[in-house]
């Protein structure tokens, strides 16, 4: 069942043994110690589980690990550089867009997802990109407000 | 309130018997027949049993030789923001930056039992507590500061009774925002919640979970489950589970035993049946038994109810809600021998110790539970059961296991908030004064029973009844019932009395706190005006509330379309004394607000024939970001009064405003959550 897959995971190749069916987000989990992304639901309900494949922001949950391989694969881990946070990540901070933070990962990364393609999201581009990351804390005002941070510091820098 | 007796009226606890009762194997049997595993001690040193105690210094609070000071509590961090706020707290009173203090919470190893985290407790009575320890380690830290051993020496003392704490008026550190102190951590993913918890040698469980409610395993064929390489299989009387070097794999494992797992059963109430069976099951009187809710009366309702000018009588009900934290419950055991260590996310670290002690007949000195910050609690995780299967999975592996609960066992297997049926009649005078009052609650629990209108004359009565869920705490808990059924009743009395609903209510109300919020709410949404000019399609509603020392009112405006209602605009002004964090409190009382919308329009557990019927975010609706309404938050700022708990409080007030405001659109009178539109 077992078979060698080739994952490309923030800019590093990392070779695991696994069932080519299993979520991605298990094995960044389990074989690559990648906690970061998040378990909510396991059915793309949540976005929790949010990485990037090829810059786009995809629910790791639903995806088979065989479908990742040989695409770049960024995970939270892998957005700061050199110990300098992506201005997504700064803003999250800043805005302190978290109460138990559980769903930050899924959240920074889906902005990030967001502003690759719109670097000057409307309120409502906003809405429709976050609406299916669920944060049950329901602190999605400040949310709301670190994206625009994000989307301004961008557009300035 | 000395005829509340024997009753809590705070909290609505879990009290169930233990979810497993392992086999004792031959040389456990052995212990047992002797007679001395079965004594458990309480408390390791430094510690006092029983919650709210106050420990003596060390065991508070130590100093690093380097000056950092470290604070010990057994309370836990679920996004509250109890680990930010406790660090101001100690900073205010050492008079030192909050970056020299850190934080160890919830690890039954190294901190006193302050209880656990719930009752909204941890501001006023933890925090304190905190500031009396920082304040006396204080002075001694001024007399001894050349020598660390001497203050090591002195803080092994208990806590002078006279130390005296900063008044609000000099406050440094406290009622100003401190950043949340672990939000690096957050950003980038380095913080590590229970489910990210790592062991060497560590495998996956997995639990079998029966098909419905109301049934027993009485046969589990394991052939085919046996095969898979690398499972290992358990099955310890009513429990199977297995492990396996990845939880694919131990998935995979569960699917094969739950192919040769045959059950008995015994009915189950479906969900459209509710509320009868509530009614049918209730336990009063004499006979009522564990936990008969008091009958609390002043002076004589029935009386004044037959010569009241007018009454008016109605029932409300609540569903069942899941809290559906992010995170759903995690568990990592690990055996070193006859001790176990589990990292797990609950509210009630040292509980859970008990409990773990109680499953595995060690003393709880073998037991260490630590708690990591956790994703997200909202009453939900009073309880151990995961620990407990982690262990269990974990002693039978012989290695550290996680066992982390899927989406579907947290909405099936956790506990819910009660559902609750309401039956309220109110008498009232010519002027619309209350005279009478007599409510029955049943089964939504007691918390926020008591009304805080005045009225002479009351009965009020909480029921307990057999829930065919599962239930226990949640943010809020029965406060939230109890407000949502009677300020809409409020509601009908007022139109009853034909007066708008915010005069009503200030007529029928002294607590001047609770007026304040009221006041200023309906003054800052134009409430009145809006309420005599209405628009079609478009209502305005108004509710208030009062718990845990805390007040809270809301004014909502909703729009219905096409059958969907839509809340477009809300006030709320809160107050709960002293503001301590004001970023931390507004992102408490925001979050509440929006979370309560999902009770109040969506949320509710349907079950049928023993199967929950929605238990996914697919089917289970809760609050997304396109349904915040445009929100006007204002927090009234009580220096001159103690801080209150404020994690619940500001949840209870949206719903019954929501509920009003479909109304006012011109739809009939709510009388349920979540709110059902009917025609007028």
């Amino acid at each position: 069942m077992r078979t060698k897959i080739t994952l490309l995971v923030n800019g590093a190749r990392r070779e695991v043994q696994t069932d080519p069916e299993r979520p991605l987000l298990e094995v960044l989990r389990e074989d690559l110690q990648l906690t970061g992304t998040k378990y909510g639901c396991g059915e793309g309900q949540c976005r929790a589980c949010t990485v990037l494949l090829d810059g786009k922001a995809v629910t790791s949950c639903m995806t088979p690990v065989r479908t990742a391989a040989g695409k770049q694969i960024t995970t939270i881990e892998g957005l700061a550089q050199n110990g300098k946070l992506h201005r997504v990540q700064e803003a999250f901070q800043e805005a302190e867009a978290m109460q138990c933070g559980y769903c930050v990962p899924g959240m920074v990364l889906t902005t990030a997802g967001l502003l690759k393609n719109t670097p000057r999201p409307t309120e409502a581009q906003i809405v429709a990109a976050l609406n299916g990351n669920l944060c049950r804390c329901c602190g999605y005002p400040s949310i709301v407000a670190a994206v625009r941070l994000a989307a301004r510091e961008q557009s300035n820098g | 309130m000395a005829e509340w007796g024997d009753f809590e009226p705070e909290r609505y606890e879990l009290r169930e018997p233990a979810p497993y009762r392992f086999e004792a194997d031959r040389r456990e049997f052995l212990a047992l027949a002797g007679g001395g595993l079965l004594l458990f001690t309480t408390g390791a040193s430094g510690q006092r049993p029983g919650g709210q105690g106050e420990a003596d210094l060390s065991a508070r609070l130590h100093m690093a030789a380097d000056g950092t000071i470290t604070v010990f509590t057994s309370k836990v961090e679920v996004g509250q923001g109890s680990r930010t706020q406790l660090t101001q707290a100690a900073a205010e009173e050492l008079g030192i930056s909050p970056e020299k203090i850190r934080l160890v919470m919830a690890d039954t190893d190294l901190v006193p039992d302050d209880g656990g985290t719930a009752g909204s407790r941890t501001t006023p009575s933890t925090v304190p507590a905190v500031r009396r320890a920082a304040a006396a380690a204080k002075k001694i830290l001024a007399a001894t500061a050349a020598n660390p051993k001497a203050t090591m020496d002195q803080l092994r003392g208990a806590i002078p009774s006279d130390v005296v704490v900063k008044p609000a008026g000099d406050w440094q550190h406290l009622g100003k925002t401190l950043p949340k102190v672990d939000s690096r951590a957050i950003v980038t993913g380095a913080h590590k919640y229970p489910a990210d918890i790592t062991r060497p040698g560590m495998l996956y469980g997995k639990v079998l979970r029966a098909p419905v409610y109301n049934a027993k395993l009485e046969e589990l064929d394991k052939a085919a489950a046996s095969k898979l390489a690398g499972v290992v299989i358990v099955h310890d009387g009513e429990f199977a589970g297995c492990t396996a070097p990845t939880s694919w794999e131990a998935k995979k494992g569960i699917e094969a035993l739950a192919a040769g797992a045959k059950y008995s059963r015994k009915p189950h109430v479906s969900s459209k049946k509710l509320f009868e069976h509530l009614k049918a099951t209730a336990r009063t009187g004499s006979a009522a038994g564990r936990g008969s809710g008091p009958e609390r009366t002043k002076g004589d309702a029935s009386a004044a109810m037959a010569s009241a000018a007018n009454t008016l009588k109605a029932s409300f009900e609540v569903a069942y809600v899941q809290h559906a934290p992010m995170e759903p419950r995690a568990a990592v055991a690990e055996w070193e021998g006859d001790k176990l260590t589990v990292w797990t996310g609950t509210q009630m670290p040292h509980r859970v110790r008990q409990q773990l002690a109680e499953a595995f007949r060690v003393p709880q000195e073998k037991v260490r539970v630590m708690v990591p910050d956790t994703g997200g609690g909202f009453g939900g995780k009073h309880t151990g059961e995961t620990a407990i299967e982690a262990a269990r999975l974990a002693k039978a592996a012989g290695k550290p296991v996680s066992l982390r609960w899927t989406r579907a066992e947290e909405f099936a297997w956790a506990y819910f908030r009660p559902a609750g049926l309401f039956e309220i009649q109110a008498g009232f005078d010519g002027n619309g004064k209350l005279t009478a009052w007599d409510y029955t609650n049943y089964n939504a629990g007691g918390a926020g029973l008591d009304t805080p209108y005045a009225v002479a004359n009351s009965r009020i009565r909480f029921l307990y009844t057999d829930s065919p869920l599962r239930e226990g705490s949640y943010r809020g808990i029965a406060a939230t019932a109890n407000n949502f059924a009677r300020e809409l009743f409020m509601d009908e009395l007022a139109e009853a009395a034909k007066m708008d609903p915010l005069r009503f209510r200030l007529l029928n109300l002294d607590n001047p706190r609770l007026r304040a919020v009221l006041e200023s709410a309906a003054e800052r949404f134009r409430f009145a005006e809006r309420w005599k000019s209405r628009k079609a399609g478009t209502g305005v509603g108004i509710a208030c509330g009062t718990e845990k020392g805390s007040y809270i009112a809301c004014c909502a405006e909703v729009g219905i379309r096409e059958g969907e209602i839509e809340v477009r605009e809300v006030t709320q002004v809160f107050e709960c004394g002293a503001i301590q964090n004001p970023r931390n409190l507004r992102a408490q009382v925001d979050g509440c607000l929006i979370q309560g919308l999902g009770a109040a329009l969506w949320e509710e557990a349907i079950f049928e024939d023993g199967k929950l019927m929605n238990g996914r975010f697919a089917s289970y609706r809760v609050p997304r970001m396109s349904d915040v309404p445009k929100l006007d938050t204002h927090l009234l700022d009580r220096r001159d009064l103690t801080s209150a708990g404020a994690g619940e409080t500001p949840i209870i007030a949206i719903a019954p405003a929501v509920a009003a405001a479909v109304h006012h659109a011109g739809y009939a009178r709510v009388r349920s959550m979540p709110v059902r539109l009917a025609g007028a």
